[in-house]
């Protein structure tokens, strides 16, 4: 085959073979993208199927048991198979090199190696559901876990364990590129804040990721020979396995929402047409976010048993991480003042991101609050609160980058009226789905019951009709995007007038990424703001 | 793309395969990328004995007279030959890290092999310890006995013991095949990377070599000192 340094990566080779064997970390990110899609609508099926039966009080549409396996595969698949490998396996591994200015990641072959384990991970994993399913949870707890779930655990335990190696393998090529493959003038504060987000997340996909590996592992050798680490009937700790598993889990709530927060730090800034507000600070925020994420993960076993001396420190530390997060929120609202704002479908789903994750940041600190969380504790309050961040937070951002560099990743242009009724719809369809659940958590609703009192149904009925538009905005866009890939018109290089080296080539990029390796020679979003006042741009300039 | 090749009439065709893989723009970065990848992945590596670390320092709390006296019944003189002759690969190890650095493909080779040889020494006598654990009865699931007081704690305490020392086996194991692996290919046209690469599988070898001193003293010196 013949290939031009111009040929674009998607003509680059048209055989079923040519992207099953590539190495071109555009194509394995296309490659993870489609992997995620289908995962996500199998998690998303489960989550159906559990707000239609949550529609009326009686336990009448699945058993007891299949619901509990219903939310354990929920959760198993939409943390494992679609959150955390969401923006960095595939955003992330698209457009990391191309905004540092290299021509691929640092380890091409462990790039596809990841993408691979990440299927044998979720063979596994679906082998668990078609064999009838795991009923742990996702936080597969023991021993209930090792000792008395008749259910699939171990296929499920298998596979997560697998997936975990395909996230460590993702990290370190981040960490490895970021470090040693920036173009000449790429300085660290010259880093779009999309790459310093994927750094902080590789790290700790790097440093977390393999304990959860081990505990899996040994509850794996509990289940199945009875070796005794975490039951206590064995010799085993309970609360141990607990640790253990949060202080991965904990951080992989930031490895959801970091890249997150970098997608939408490019997004405000382009339809803002304004430099970021405080660049530094959001650097320095992404890494104290990441850095005060692995202290705090004792908030999730504040009703363990723990010591009271263990849960005022867990609660000290996780009120800290607010300040990171608060920092971003101002700083993006910052970046709004006196700007140019368009509202472009990207920019709708950024802004949904601000106002959803300031709710689920906010009513986190709630959970932070040691007595208050014992009352909420295992109610819908929680679930409310995560989805607000994971949900609200991360599939919002992951949406609008998707929209946001579809013109980058496929040369096509979409309908952008289209695409502005789905991130409405997504944002409608979101709060109707999940505030009623903050209501039914602070009356007492538990979660993980497949029947309830039925005072509980007025607000279960509208979480269930919310779940209905949240459903419809997410199929919308796999309409409308799979028309452009066919009709959609050529896109220009650059269809925004963003900044950012990914931005500078053509659209879709060619095989090396640039023809010529670019050189840098000014700070990242070299917007021209908007002069109103010597003061402002003074201040601007002080936040540089 | 690996099946890229030359064209002829292309005005800035994509290099061949040369010691400088295409994403790399020369061949010092392409050697702190692959330096900077393999110590990333040590990290990994020490939060997942790490793990194991905890249990062990969790169980000990547990049962503090349980761990003394299954400690006890270690092998000390297997276990502190095997702590010398793993010092010893390490050192072995440095001077081939040494000798490929300096071209000198002879000694290199020698000092693989020598590496290599007492990697798979310490798993003799490893193997030779466990035949004996097993003839005294400390075999967790296949044939434990232990003072009954003591009996759970020190189930765990062996249960540790397999597991970390196995898990170790495992990595050396794996180490021993990369070296041999390096050996062969030194002086046989191995191609300028090959001194980086030897430097590479160092690093892993001192690793394997590290996980050992910690376990070590938890093993074998608990109430020994």
């Amino acid at each position: 085959m013949t290939e031009h340094p111009g040929t674009d990566y998607l003509s680059a080779g048209m055989t079923l073979r040519s992207w099953l064997t590539t190495h071109d970390h555009k194509r394995i990110a296309l490659l993870y993208a489609l992997s995620i899609t289908a995962f996500f609508f199998v998690g998303g099926l489960a989550a159906t199927l559990m707000r239609i039966e949550l529609a009326t009080p009686a336990g009448d549409i699945v058993s007891a048991s299949t619901y509990n396996k219903l939310f354990t595969m929920h959760g198993v698949i939409m943390v494992w198979f679609f959150l955390i490998p969401s923006i960095p396996s595939t955003l992330g591994n698209f457009l990391v090199p191309l905004m540092i200015g290299a021509r691929d990641l640092a380890f091409p072959r462990l790039n596809l190696a990841s993408w691979y384990l990440y299927l044998g991970g979720g063979v596994f994993t679906l082998a668990a559901l078609i064999a009838g399913g795991v009923d742990t949870g996702w936080t597969f707890y023991a021993p209930f876990s090792t000792l008395f779930s008749n259910s699939n655990v171990i296929y499920a335990l298998i596979g997560v364990f697998i997936v975990g190696f395909s996230s460590i393998l993702t990290g370190i090529n981040f960490i490895v590129t970021i470090h040693t493959m920036r173009a000449p003038g790429m300085h660290w504060f010259r880093l779009p804040l999309f790459v310093w987000a994927q750094y902080a997340t590789a790290a700790i996909l790097v440093l977390a990721t393999p304990v959860l590996a081990m505990t899996l592992l040994l509850l794996t050798l509990e289940r199945t020979l009875g070796m005794g680490f975490f039951d206590p009937a064995l010799g085993g700790d309970p609360l141990l396995f607990q640790h253990l598993f949060w202080f991965y889990s904990h951080p992989a709530v930031y490895v959801m929402v970091l890249p997150a927060m970098g997608v939408v730090s490019e997004l405000v800034a382009c339809f803002a047409k304004n430099p970021i507000f405080g660049y530094r600070s959001m650097a320095y925020a992404i890494v104290a976010i990441a850095v005060v994420g692995f202290l705090v993960w004792g908030h999730h076993m504040f009703v363990s048993g723990q010591s009271v001396v263990a849960g005022i420190t867990f609660s000290l530390l996780s009120f800290l991480v607010a300040i990171p997060s608060a920092v971003k929120v101002f700083n993006w609202t910052a970046t709004l003042w006196h700007g140019r704002i368009t509202y472009e479908a990207p920019m709708l789903y950024a802004l949904s991101f601000v106002g959803l994750f300031t709710i689920g940041g906010m009513t986190g600190l709630f959970l932070a609050a040691l007595a208050l969380d014992v009352q909420l504790t295992d109610t819908y309050f929680v679930i409310a609160h995560f989805h607000y961040i994971m949900v609200g937070g991360t599939v919002s951002a992951y949406l609008g980058g998707i929209h946001f560099w579809w013109p980058k990743i496929t040369g096509r242009l979409y309908s952008d009226r289209w695409a502005r009724v789905a991130a409405s719809l997504l944002f409608l369809g979101f709060n109707f789905t999940f505030f009623p659940q903050y209501l039914l958590g602070i009356e007492g609703m538990p979660r993980r019951y497949y029947a309830y009192p039925a005072e509980f149904q007025t607000l279960n009925v509208l979480s269930s009709a919310g779940a209905v538009v949240l459903a419809l905005g997410y199929l919308l866009p796999v309409l409308y995007l799979g028309w452009s890939l066919f009709r959609g018109a050529r896109a220009p290089a650059n269809p925004w007038g963003a900044t950012g080296l990914e931005w500078q080539t053509s659209s879709p990029p060619p095989v090396h990424n640039f023809i010529e390796t670019p050189t840098v020679d000014g700070p990242p979003y070299a917007y021209r703001p908007r002069v109103v006042s010597p003061q402002l741009v003074t201040a601007r300039e002080g936040t540089q | 793309m690996t099946n890229a090749t030359l064209s002829a009439e292309g005005p800035n065709p994509v290099p061949q395969r040369t010691a400088v893989a295409v994403q790399f723009d020369d061949a010092a970065q392409q050697r702190d990328a692959d330096t900077l990848g393999m110590w990333l992945f040590l990290a990994t590596e020490v939060l997942f004995f790490g793990v194991l670390f905890l249990s062990y320092s969790v169980a000990r709390a547990h049962f503090p007279d349980a761990f003394a006296a299954a400690s006890r019944h270690t092998n000390l003189l297997l276990g502190g030959t095997n702590t010398a002759v793993l010092l010893t690969s390490s050192f072995t190890m440095a001077l081939a890290v040494r000798a490929a650095g300096t071209q000198d493909a002879r000694s290199a080779r020698r000092l693989l092999l020598l590496t290599a040889t007492l990697g798979a020494v310490f798993c003799a006598i490893k193997l030779t310890e466990y035949a004996l654990d097993y003839r005294g009865h400390l075999v967790p699931l296949l044939d434990f006995a232990f003072d009954v007081d003591l009996r759970q704690g020190a189930l765990v305490f062996f249960l540790l013991y397999f597991a970390t020392t196995g898990l170790h086996l495992v990595h050396l194991t794996i180490g021993i095949a990369i070296v041999l692996v390096l050996a062969w290919r030194t002086g046989r046209g191995a191609g300028p990377r090959h001194a980086e690469r030897v430097e590479v599988a160092g690093l892993y070898w001192h690793f394997v070599d590290l996980v050992w001193i910690f376990l070590y003293p938890c093993l074998y010196l608990v109430a020994r000192a």
